[in-house]
């Protein structure tokens, strides 16, 4: 007995009730599975890109060649995911900060609060081919001829990469609510509270105490929502264009590349893949490790993002602590 | 436990007295119903008159000085709970003046109706006079209220930026330039020094605040509270999230802070009011119970509430 009573409390799976045992080997399974699969993705990615990647590809534009050759890399298809990401982020998170804080620090009328959440909710489970559809329907009217190609005799193209980021920003902006609501959620009341008690307005108090504090929640979401956008092909088919090399369009040097079309990683991918045009998987397997790897730093970038937060901001201190 | 029961006692004093004569009641029942349900002192400010002598001569403070602020027949709602009924106090400078009172007394509501915080809670109403130097403070504007009336709270809650941008949040105007850091520096460097904190911050004070120690980031929110020089500090519990150490510093600095402002200090910890209170007021259920010095509260009260309370018949 006293051996017993000395053990750790650890017990034998050979007390545990069969479906206890069923049931705990079944979550083992699930977690290694799941890494496994992780693994298998990214190892394939890998082992496909280095042999396929070259240098070259990275800084040499596309061409429409049915040599291989001679088609060129994907230099433009890079610096078109990035220039989307950016004008995709740089729309979607104000707007995203701005309604979540209308939600948490006014809120009123009840209804239309709830109105915004579900609303925003809506555009967070569109399919993105939905949003690249309406879109398209949308920038082809004569009021956003300003925002990409319009041919002689007013038709408008819709097809440029304010438009394509204008509806990329949609997909980003769920993440970047979301994250900014919670942080603000998370702030005791009593912090509010302790800046009005010092003779600050709400507005000092939200510029000055609420958005330093939930910082690092912007940051957390702008950086999915970044991934969101990089990954996303369907609007950049529709909506982009997908036109091998970027295409500008007007007169003034900058905005004539955002009226433009061009492509992205994921529109190259898919059509160098077999389904595409292109019919070069060696292309579409280095492209495709790019962007995976484009991707997963972002992944990196907000765990990074959290943790520092969690270091310098609110949460994991007394204060997130102690409410 | 007690309070809903008690709850029922003070709506219907009469009724519950006369089924407390009826029956024989549980012995801490039987100590809430001998009392009458509502003991104000015969005359609050001549109780106040004589506090300030007897206060004075037990700590060797002085005089307190000019009535700050007066509470004249102060009752708070929300929605239809009467959380404070019928308070009428008077806060002068100089002088500490506790709130004591088991949980949910109203003490806390009565502290933040000081400055106007209440009227931030949905729901609540107020009615009665708060005068401020004679003034209605509903007649001057809520910042300008906070900026004379500040406030700490109970959990220390320093603003997620460095030491000297939390003294300095509280001392910029609401305008749109800003006041430069030189002439900032000096008023931070005084808020500090008079919180004790400067010889423990002075070197670092561009670190984030939230990197100071549970202590030190309640002196710096009573730093950031006295910078704009109020006339008032409400205390709402100070001390009940720091550890003994710390709140023996908050309390002398509670001491040093009273010659030059009136305090009111929120606890529940009956020592404390004891050890920093010049004045204490009993409060239960949104009655104030019993007000006058320190140590006639605790060692002559008057109502019979109130000694069972300080002798800790229930609480």
């Amino acid at each position: 007995m006293a051996v017993i009573a000395a053990k750790p409390r650890r017990q034998s799976m050979a007390d545990w009730r069969w479906g206890d045992r069923i049931a705990y080997v079944m979550c083992w399974a699930a977690g290694l599975g799941l890494c496994l699969i992780a693994a298998l993705i990214v190892g394939y990615m890998a082992v496909r890109g280095v042999q396929y990647l070259k240098p070259s590809l990275l800084w040499s534009h596309p061409s429409g060649e049915v040599d291989q050759s001679a088609s060129g890399g994907f230099l433009d298809p890079i610096l078109g995911t990035i220039l989307l990401t950016i004008i995709g982020i740089v729309i979607a998170t104000p707007i995203a900060v701005a309604a979540a804080i209308w939600i948490v620090e006014y809120g009123r009328p009840k209804g239309l609060a709830r109105a915004v959440e579900s609303g925003i909710e809506v555009v967070a489970g569109t399919p993105d081919i939905v949003l690249a559809i309406f879109g398209l329907a949308l920038f082809q009217h004569g009021l956003f001829g300003w925002m990409s190609f319009t041919a002689e005799g007013g038709a408008v193209f819709g097809r440029s990469f304010l438009t394509a980021g204008a509806m990329m920003s949609l997909i980003a902006l769920p993440m970047v609510f979301g994250a900014t609501r919670e942080g603000l959620q998370s702030i005791p009341r009593h912090v509010r509270e302790a800046s009005y008690g010092l003779g600050k307005t709400k507005i000092a108090t939200i510029r000055r105490v609420l958005l330093p504090a939930v910082r690092p929640n912007i940051s957390t979401g702008a950086a999915l929502g970044m991934g969101r956008i990089a990954g996303d092909t369907a609007i950049v088919v529709i909506l982009l264009g997908a036109t091998l090399r970027l295409e500008k369009e007007g007169a003034i040097p900058g905005a004539d590349v955002l009226k433009g079309t061009g492509s992205t990683l994921t529109s190259y991918v898919y059509n160098n893949s077999p389904a595409g045009e292109g019919n070069a998987p060696e292309k579409a397997y280095a492209a495709a490790f790019v962007l995976l790897l484009l991707v997963v730093a972002l992944n990196f970038a907000v765990d990074l993002i959290a943790r520092r937060g969690a270091k310098t901001g609110l949460e994991g201190t007394r204060l997130g602590a102690g409410r | 436990m007690i309070t809903d029961q008690e709850t029922k006692d003070v709506s219907s004093p009469t009724s519950t007295r006369t089924d407390g004569a009826a029956g024989p009641p549980p012995p801490i029942r039987k100590i809430m119903l001998d009392a009458p349900p509502t003991v104000a002192p015969a005359a609050p400010v001549s109780a106040g008159g004589h506090a300030a002598t007897s206060g004075a001569a037990r700590h060797e403070r002085g005089e307190a000085g000019p009535e700050r602020m007066s509470l004249q027949a102060l009752s708070v709602f929300y929605g239809d709970n009467e959380a404070v009924k019928q308070v009428s106090l008077s806060i002068r400078l100089g002088e500490v003046l506790a709130l004591i009172g088991p949980s949910g007394c109203g003490k806390t509501t009565l502290l933040r109706t000081l400055n106007r915080l209440t009227e931030l809670t949905p729901g609540a109403s107020r009615s009665g006079t708060i005068l401020l130097d004679g003034t209605d403070v509903d007649d001057l504007e809520a910042t300008t209220l906070r900026r004379r009336v500040s406030m700490v709270f109970q959990q220390p809650n320093p603003f997620p930026m460095s030491i000297f941008d939390n003294v300095a949040y509280a001392l910029r105007e609401q305008s749109r330039k800003k006041p430069g850091r030189s002439v900032i520096e000096p008023l931070v460097e005084d808020a500090l020094h008079r919180a004790g904190l400067w010889d423990e911050v002075k070197d670092k004070l561009d670190a984030p605040a939230l990197r100071l120690s549970g202590g030190q980031q309640q002196r710096l929110c009573i730093a950031r509270a006295i910078a704009t020089r109020p006339e008032v500090l409400l205390m709402d519990e100070p001390c009940s999230a720091l550890d003994p150490r710390s709140t023996a510093v908050i309390e002398q600095l509670i001491g040093e802070l009273r010659t030059d402002l009136a305090i009111v200090i929120v606890t529940h910890n009956m020592q404390q009011a004891r050890r920093v209170g010049d004045k204490v007021a009993f409060m239960y259920l949104g009655d104030l119970v019993e007000y006058g010095p320190a140590e006639q509260i605790f060692d002559a009260p008057q109502a019979q509430r109130t000694r069972d309370y300080v002798h800790g018949a229930f609480g």
